[in-house]
């Protein structure tokens, strides 16, 4: 009912409006005046709101940082990430001060320079190629600065050292994901995408040897401080594996295997104390993969390596789960 | 001209070869379009600030089907989604934009009676219609519109199996991307003919107005990349119904394991996107050539660095070219790659910044005139600049990694170019219009458009990059599923809140636009005093454009408040005075 009345009464704002809008077009018949030319007020009115709405929009930014700075995720949990958030901080200080700087110009002129009966022409100004070089190569030093960084930076992370690494493997799936860790040998079985189904969810192929000890869980355990390769697959479509707390995030693509190197270094019981005992590490998928897309999330726990060998120790092999069953 | 007299209303208005007549069927079926894309963000949006809660008005639209006792389906979310950024994308900001202003300005710019082949142009938009019918008829279907986001990658796009917008829905969304694909080839093939051969005595290319420049370079993106996309949606096709493996490989859904091997649905990221960048830009420069034309008009000031203008259009345009893998960061690409968009990318920062810096160079100790196309055109400079600065964070692969697919990419996408667009397309139609249709439009109601659109815009894309940064993907039905995400609903009701003020705000447009065909006051020739061809034709619109003789060009497109002239303003037809410098 409620939405009945905004609707009823939005269009009666707008009839409302709009005969008001018709009276004055009526009286400027009457004045043999045209009503549409902008007069001397107009621009004086249209500038004035440019300044006052130009910078209460600045100043909402600014609101709306300071308001919201306390939902956004917090610092990084893992080394590259700590890099990561570095860079992000100059890009963000490089770009909010030339947001700013660039407002300021474009409102202030608009104000400035507004046209009234009080000045004379505007200058005849065509181009001035001093200028012209100036803000072509000060924006390119700035660029090539803000590039060598970045690339620096995602060097690092991209060519991250995987000898000392354990692998574990993410495999997602419409709506629901599964970690695949090595067993004793540090060997992922092989997998054939024809053997999945039944117990075998990820189609891990038995007859390997390497298969035999892995062990699929439904949470994604990790030590503090230990570097993780992360190996990610895909049952059916894209799928993209997102650990914002991490940095984290690569695609899962059906037929390929991609992977991502990080060293988690908050355990989430330090985490809990920092954020509040509510808070978990969440592995979410970030690539539109169907109707619950929204809601296909693993939970992620990073603890001590003790903690950890006790978990994995719960876990039940391959080969248990699946030759029992045979 | 004679033909004029034994014209039926069919030739008139429907199967018309007359540029002008076409460039308004464009701009209608454009505005429909636009109603039809934003009051689906609306449907949407209720459901991302009240999840899981009733409403009338979706039940309303989308019927107990798709919105049982009133709840958003999440299948139609993605469909709504998914059609909501097709249609904006591809109906409202590159048809309805390029078709309605290369159409109406091209010949009339340039001095030309018509396009090159009115046959052609009258094609080009039938095409266009009849691709309109096939994607609104794709709304009715049993299983609902194609679901997989407007950029449909495979395997999603590709098996009905996994969402059920693809199966039908696909199809007719891929045969409606399909004509409209030879619609904007048969348009933009005419657009780069007519420009070329068509232009006046003395219109050389350097004296041509900045908005032909960017329609131009606009053509040429189109011709180059539209292909592209034709070619990827063909293999799609094929994947999709006769068995073949371009695209997908070693999947098992529903149960069930598919007999594809070998394919890769990167390769489609890659065809895709190789045009789809381009795109972007073939939205954006239309508004960067029409705000060009409005600001100096308007700022009674030549346009600053005419040439840096025309140079660093062609550069963004050739950029747009070799950047289409920054959308694909984390698709597990060769990172050495990575480095290689990272850098073309961050390049294209240069010819923008550029860009600002002349607009900002134009307005300084002008004469600045606010009417309501000015207005936009302003506001066009601002969200440029937002939405460009917040590009540098997305083009830089270590930072993208943590952004990508989150609420900042929709924020950043909807100000660059969402906005930036609409802002030029309005600023076009407020300039043009007296032109158009012989009459003015209300300004008072322009001015609140105006004003009510900038501030809720911003109201609602600004605040998009927080939620980005808290984590939050896009294409989510719901942010409830996350308890990391429980404190962004007052985010989204704030931003649903400007959705809905700004929707509605749009009536006055329209009404506006509808109410000033018919009872607007007259316009006079040139009533915003400018120099360019187009303000020499008679008020009544003719075929042919002009009566007699075209118009022969003297000088440049800007000669406003030149010295020695005792207007502030100097149409390009007046000759050069004896020791006149032409600029
Ligand atoms: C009132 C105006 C608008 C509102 C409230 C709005 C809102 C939204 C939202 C919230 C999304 C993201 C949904 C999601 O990812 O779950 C979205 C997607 C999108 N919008 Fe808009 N939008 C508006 C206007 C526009 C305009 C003017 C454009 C033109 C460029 C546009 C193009 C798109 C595109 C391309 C997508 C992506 C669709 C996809 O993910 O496949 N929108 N819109
Ligand atoms: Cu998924
Ligand atoms: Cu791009």
């Amino acid at each position: 009912m409620t939405n009945v009345f905004i609707v009823v009464i939005s269009f009666l704002l707008v009839v409302t409006l709009v005969q008001l809008v018709r009276v004055g077009q009526l009286l400027g018949d009457i004045r043999k005046k045209d009503f549409n030319v902008v007069t001397e007020t107009d621009n004086k009115r249209q500038s004035f709101l440019m300044l006052i709405v130009g910078l209460a929009f600045l100043a909402s930014c600014v609101w709306q940082y300071f308001a919201w700075n306390p939902l956004l995720l917090p610092s990084a949990s893992s080394e590259h990430g700590v890099i990561i958030d570095e860079l992000m901080r100059f890009t963000m200080i490089l770009i909010i001060s030339v947001f700013f700087l660039l407002h300021l110009f474009l409102f202030y002129f608009l104000h400035k320079y507004k046209k009234s009966s009080d000045k004379h022409k505007a200058y005849y100004y065509t181009h001035n190629n001093k200028l012209e070089y100036i803000w072509t190569i000060v924006p390119a030093i700035i660029l090539t600065g803000v590039i060598l960084y970045g690339l620096n930076v995602w060097d690092r992370i991209t060519n991250a050292d995987t000898s000392e690494a354990s692998v574990i493997e993410v495999y997602g799936k419409q709506f629901g994901w599964n970690a695949r860790y090595p067993g004793e040998d540090q060997k992922l079985g092989s997998h054939d995408y024809k053997l999945v189904g039944g117990a075998n969810a990820l189609g891990i192929d038995i007859d390997d040897v390497n298969s035999l000890d892995d062990k699929v869980t439904r949470e994604l355990h990790l030590v503090v401080g230990k570097p993780v390769l992360m190996k990610l697959r895909s049952q059916d479509i894209i799928h993209s594996a997102f650990m914002p707390h991490f940095r984290v995030q690569m695609n899962c693509v059906p037929g390929m295997t991609t992977q991502f190197v990080f060293t988690p270094t908050k355990t989430t019981k330090e985490m809990k104390m920092l954020e509040g005992d509510d808070f978990e590490y969440v592995l979410l998928c970030n690539k539109i993969c169907g109707v619950a897309h929204y809601n296909m999330q693993m939970k992620v726990v990073v603890e001590t390596q003790e903690e950890y060998d006790a978990w994995l120790l719960k876990q039940g092999t391959l080969s248990e789960k699946l030759l029992t069953q045979k | 001209m004679s033909d004029h007299h034994n014209e039926t209303f069919l030739s008139k208005y429907i199967f018309s070869l007359d540029h002008k007549m076409i460039a308004k069927q464009f701009l209608i079926t454009g505005m429909f379009m636009g109603v039809v894309g934003m009051l689906m963000s609306i449907l949407f949006r209720l459901q991302l600030s009240n999840p899981g809660e009733s409403f009338a008005v979706l039940e309303w639209f989308l019927g107990e089907k798709w919105a049982p006792d009133g709840v958003l389906d999440p299948n139609m979310y993605l469909a709504l989604v998914t059609m909501h950024g097709t249609i904006l994308i591809f109906w409202v900001l590159t048809a309805g934009l390029t078709g309605t202003f290369a159409n109406f300005l091209i010949p009339l710019q340039i001095g030309a009676r018509d396009m090159a082949s009115g046959f052609i142009n009258m094609l080009s938009y039938w095409f266009f219609f009849a691709a309109t019918i096939v994607l609104l008829t794709s709304l009715f279907v049993e299983t609902g519109p194609a679901s997989a986001g407007w950029t449909i990658y495979p395997p999603l796009s590709a098996l009905p199996q996994a969402i059920p917008g693809s199966g039908l829905g696909q199809d007719l969304w891929l045969i409606a991307m399909t004509l409209f694909i030879v619609s904007s080839l048969l348009g933009g093939l005419n657009y780069i003919v007519t420009i070329l051969n068509l232009r006046t005595k003395g219109m050389s290319m350097t004296r041509l107005p900045l908005v032909m420049w960017a329609l131009f370079i606009v053509a040429i993106l189109g011709v180059l990349s539209f292909p592209v996309l034709l070619s990827a949606s063909l293999l799609l096709v094929f994947d999709r119904t006769f068995g073949t493996s371009f695209y997908l490989s070693d999947i098992v859904i529903a149960g069930e394991a598919l007999h594809h091997t070998g394919g890769s649905p990167i390769l489609f990221e890659h065809l895709f996107w190789f045009l789809g960048h381009p795109e972007v830009y073939i939205i954006l420069l239309p508004a960067l050539g029409i705000v060009s034309e409005v600001i100096s008009v308007n700022s009674r000031k030549p346009i600053f660095g005419y040439k840096a203008m025309v140079i660093s259009l062609m550069a963004i345009a050739f950029l747009s070219f070799i950047v289409w893998g920054h959308h694909m960061f984390i698709t597990g690409m060769d990172p050495f790659l990575g480095s290689v968009f990272t850098f073309t990318t961050l390049l294209i920062a240069i010819p923008s910044a550029v860009k600002v810096f002349n607009y900002l160079a134009t307005l300084w100790r002008g004469s600045i005139r606010f009417t309501p196309a000015m207005l936009f055109a302003i506001g066009f400079v601002s969200t440029f600049i937002t939405g460009g600065l917040t590009g540098i964070v997305l083009g830089d692969s270590a930072l993208d990694i943590n952004v990508h697919d989150t609420y900042f990419v929709v924020g950043h996408f909807h100000i660059v170019m969402g906005l930036s667009a609409i802002y030029g397309m309005f600023a076009g139609v407020y300039h043009w219009f007296p032109k158009m249709y012989g009459k003015m439009m209300n300004k008072k109601l322009g001015y609140i458009h105006f004003w009510v659109t900038f501030i809720s815009a911003y109201g609602v894309f600004f605040p998009m990059h927080f939620l980005g940064l808290a984590g939050l993907p896009r294409r989510y039905y719901s942010n409830t599923a996350f308890p990391m995400f429980e404190g962004l609903t007052n985010i989204n009701e704030i931003i649903t809140f400007f959705a809905i003020v700004g929707g509605i705000v749009q009536v006055l447009f329209i009404f506006n636009f509808f109410y000033s065909i018919f009872y607007g006051t007259k316009a006079s020739k040139n009533p915003w005093g400018s120099t360019t061809l187009e303000w020499t034709t008679p008020i009544e619109r003719i075929h042919g454009n002009w009566p007699g003789e075209i118009p022969t060009v003297r000088r440049w497109a800007y000669d406003y408040s030149k010295p020695g002239h005792d207007t502030d303003f100097v149409p390009q037809t007046e000759p050069l005075k004896e020791g006149e410098e032409e600029h």
